[in-house]
């Protein structure tokens, strides 16, 4: 006799009031390939779990925006947020498509220009820039984004000695009607902080005031706080063409555009209420052209979006390590998936996919991470099918940030592998190993050659 | 007069004692010499009354929540709509709007028809916006501020005189009295509703409300105030009386006519002794108080329907003044077997 | 272990517990659990008829058919004798 296809047996309390019934539920989404190649392959191929980054979506993603800024405004470039992905291969990716580089310590500085990147494509910003940095953006032509008063004078005493003339621009920061208001970076637009360094940097013989900056917070659900930001910057331009009869070359409105993952705490998810490319595009755009820079004077409009970019593009894949009961009887699994390499699970609710077909019936689950801590949890609770050991799932959106806030702890950091547009696989960073880490340590002498636990 | 058959799905059956608007606008319907309609209830959970209320609901289907991603809410209503063929959709609960909203054209494709506010004006109105929309339209609205962080609360107090008004995005609202109570109700809301939490200057002085219809043109179609009598717990009225105030229209007709208002609306508004008005809150759809206005000469869910589908129509010239409601509750007998059918096939 | 007596199961998955006014919805393999216990059979009776019947592998079936036992016991769908 042959033998009937097996489906886990299961149970559900029904609760009055909450809707978790068949007709209701939702199909359960499989994602068992991407970009053609089945998760399979790739895990096989290798390990688990893994990082995927697909220059597909990439490069689509980029072009979407890309589209919607230059429809709309004549001078457009971006700058490749160097923090939120530095593996090499997706910075060359960008930097293929046209985008600049821009960089927050003297490290991604350097790997820019390992990179390929012309120092004078370089924008270099953040609070910690050493003097040995600053000459070297200086003698390379970078543009460098001026943080603090201290950092302003730093350049005016460098620069003195310096033949070449620094290129600067401030970054500015300001109430744009959003909370949390970033007022940590760069100096304050309403209390005349801003005004005060631009005044003294046109003073300084050896600085160009270039640009003006700013970077109004991370996350930015609506667009209408960039057109807020947008005139402000633009009435800077105005006030200092008018004084001092200097045209400012560019205003960098930074990034902050969110992606589509949906943040812990939000009641709709990120896909339904994530503003577009083009809304931005259309709130910046018309901030600036509708300011009264001349036209004549159009400032290039720079951008140096980075999760918005890069998140849809990468994706983790990883195990199913085991199922448990907790002691209330709830559902939970363990992957082999951390927050040490999933560090975004802190503020988003991850979606999770199983790569294979399951049966159509879920629980509500608890995955747990493999680390042995309490605060390792992806997703506290989520309608899930009965998978086993060994049963792989995938996290979509998850390229911003995770490659370089990884922590190693207890294991090693996993490969990253890219997908092609001809759907080859490349491997673009190795799974660290014990030579690795033993390369970073040195053990003092008198400790070596001794083996206390030996018989 | 020949009645037009029309089929129009309604949500917020939830008639309990914090009461959706489903049911009333199903009276209006029901009650309406223009249709004669079909009604399609829409569910969120398997013990809303009104999937129980035979009279009333024809059929009723559980939709997901709007939480769970358009595309898959929107998968539902298709279904739905493959069975029953609808021609109008009154959704009634705020937290599912901004789906509706956003699902507008793709709904008229199925040749369903809506008649809701525009994206900005639902914006433009929400409650952590309305000082600035109290500003930008000349109307009196109390101090408020958004806040979406844990460590906002303790500088609360340079900003507000307590008591203070703690109000969750869609929903709820407490009173507190002191920063420990805030700090309970903003993590009490903001599990509930998400951010922000919005705390609001408490203003002394009788609710008022206005129940009204805007035709997208600046047009007041419907208006018609009343005067809460009695409140529970909750907050709700459980009593109330349409009034005769001019003030309370004239700010109405303002606000509808400056902002365009598409669709029907609450006017939450706070009259103090010493005659000034304040707007508290615009609920961007029909309130659960509603069947008051048609009782009292104004049939707005059948204003509504035909706004929706296209139809010129009259704005309404008076309404009765004195007219009341009491709320009461009732229990209805249903059984087993009605919530296996619902808990099983999600239809009803 | 034994299924508390009039526990009413449909065809469609929906279960009702007449002692607690409870209900359940439970997918087919369930259904069918369900209705060997009510028949009086045992856990090993059960397993070795699962065995016969579905292509999988033993352990898992004995694996899943005790965690299902465990929540019909943590919903006090059983009798403790």
């Amino acid at each position: 006799m042959k033998k009937l296809k097996y489906e886990k047996p299961i149970i559900n309390k029904i609760k009055a009031g909450v809707p978790d019934k068949y007709g209701m539920q939702p199909k359960i989404v499989v994602k068992s390939e991407i970009d053609g190649i089945p998760v399979k392959e790739i895990v096989e191929k290798y390990g688990s779990p893994v990082f995927v980054i697909s220059e597909k979506t990439l490069r689509d993603t980029f072009q979407q925006a890309n589209r919607a800024f230059q429809s709309r405004y004549p001078k457009v470039q971006f700058a490749w947020s160097y923090k939120t992905n530095y593996l090499d291969a997706v910075c060359r990716l960008y930097h293929e498509e046209g985008s600049w580089a821009e960089v927050v310590s003297g490290f991604e500085y350097d790997k820019a220009l390992s990179n390929g990147v012309p120092g004078n494509k370089i924008i270099f910003n953040g609070p910690d820039k050493t003097d040995e940095d600053l000459k070297k953006a200086i003698e390379n032509g970078s543009f460098i984004h001026i943080d603090h008063f201290d950092e302003l004078y730093s350049l005016i005493r460098i620069s003195q000695n310096s033949k070449e003339k620094a290129k600067v621009a401030i970054r500015v920061n300001m109430d744009t009607g959003i909370y949390p208001k970033w007022d940590r970076f760069g100096f304050n637009y309403e209390n005349g902080e801003a005004w005060k360094a631009i005044n003294r940097i046109m003073l300084a013989e050896n600085l160009e005031l270039v640009g003006l900056h700013t970077h109004i917070g991370t996350y930015m659900m609506t667009a209408t706080a960039y057109a807020v930001a947008a005139s402000k910057l633009a009435e800077l331009a105005v006030r200092t063409n008018k004084k001092f009869k200097h045209t400012i070359k560019y205003i960098d409105m930074g990034g902050g555009f969110a992606s589509k993952n949906t943040l812990k705490g939000a009641y709709l998810p990120g896909k339904d209420t994530c503003p577009t490319f083009d809304d931005y595009a259309e709130a910046i755009t018309s901030a600036i052209i509708n300011s009264e820079i001349a036209p004549d004077q159009l400032p290039t409009l720079f951008l140096e979006t980075g999760r918005a970019l890069i998140d849809d593009a990468g994706y983790l894949i990883g195990s199913v390590l085991a199922n448990k009961r907790l002691s209330n009887a709830r559902r939970a699994k363990i992957l082999d998936i951390g927050v040490n390499i999933l560090f975004t699970s802190f503020w988003y609710e991850h979606e999770v996919y199983p790569a294979e077909e399951t049966s159509q019936q879920t629980e509500d689950t608890t995955l747990y991470g493999p680390l042995c801590m309490n605060i390792d949890i992806i997703r506290e609770s989520i309608q899930f099918p009965a998978l086993k050991k060994g049963d792989l799932v995938v996290i979509p959106r998850i390229g911003a940030y995770n490659m370089t806030q990884w922590m190693q702890f207890i294991t090693y950091r996993p490969n990253v592998v890219l997908i092609d547009q001809n759907k080859k696989m490349h491997l673009i960073r190795k799974q660290e190993n014990l030579k690795v880490f033993k390369e970073q340590e040195v053990i003092p002498d008198f400790l070596l050659n001794k083996t206390p636990l030996k018989d | 007069m020949n009645k037009e058959r029309l089929k129009i799905a309604v949500t917020g059956l939830n008639n309990t004692d914090n009461p959706g608007p489903g049911i009333p606008v199903i009276r209006g319907l029901r009650e309406s010499d223009k249709i004669d309609p079909r009604i399609i209830g829409l569910a969120y959970e398997n013990l809303e009354p009104g999937i129980y209320m035979k009279n009333l609901v024809d059929k009723t289907y559980q939709i997901p929540y709007p939480k769970i991603g358009s595309d898959i809410f929107l998968e539902r209503i298709e279904y739905i709509n493959d069975n029953e063929k609808l021609d109008v959709i009154i959704p009634n609960l705020d937290a599912e709007l901004y789906t509706f909203i956003k699902a507008e054209k793709k709904l008229s494709t199925l040749g369903i028809h809506t008649f809701l506010p525009t994206l900005e004006q639902f914006e433009e109105r929400s409650k952590s916006n309305l000082y600035e929309f109290g500003q930008k339209y000349g109307v009196k609205v109390p101090f408020s501020k958004s806040i979406t962080s844990f460590l906002d609360i303790k500088n609360l107090v340079y900003a507000f005189d307590f008591p203070v008004l703690v109000k969750g995005k869609f929903y709820d609202a407490y009173l507190a009295y002191n920063l420990d109570q805030v700090a309970g109700y903003y993590n009490k809301l903001s599990s509930k509703w998400g951010l922000p939490v919005i705390v609001q200057e408490f203003i002394r002085g009788t609710e008022v409300n206005v129940v009204a219809l805007g035709d997208g043109k600046g047009n007041t179609i419907a208006a018609v105030p009343m005067r809460k009598q009695y409140i529970t717990d909750k907050g709700k009225a459980w009593g109330g009386i349409t009034i005769q105030d001019e003030n309370l229209l004239k700010i109405t007709r303002d606000l509808i006519r400056k902002t365009k208002w598409r669709g029907a609306m609450e006017l939450e508004i706070i009259k103090t002794s010493a005659g000034q008005y304040y707007l508290i809150e615009i609920n961007p759809r029909i309130p659960a108080w509603v069947y008051l206005a048609v009782a009292a000469g104004q049939n707005i869910p059948e204003a509504l329907v035909l706004l929706a589908l296209g139809r010129k129509i009259e704005p309404f010239k008076s309404y009765e003044v004195g007219k009341m409601f009491i709320r009461y509750s009732y229990d209805m007998i249903g059984d087993i077997s009605q919530f296996e059918q619902l808990s099983m096939n999600g239809e009803l | 272990m034994k299924l508390k007596s009039n526990i009413a199961i449909s065809e469609n998955g929906f279960m009702f517990d007449p002692y607690t006014g409870d209900s359940y919805n439970l997918n087919s393999t369930g259904v069918e659990i369900i209705k060997h216990l009510k028949a009086g059979k045992t856990n090993e009776e059960i397993l070795a008829e699962l065995k016969r019947k579905y292509d999988a592998d033993d352990l898992i079936l004995e694996q899943n058919l005790y965690d299902f036992i465990t929540m019909l016991s943590h919903y006090e769908l059983l009798d403790n004798e």
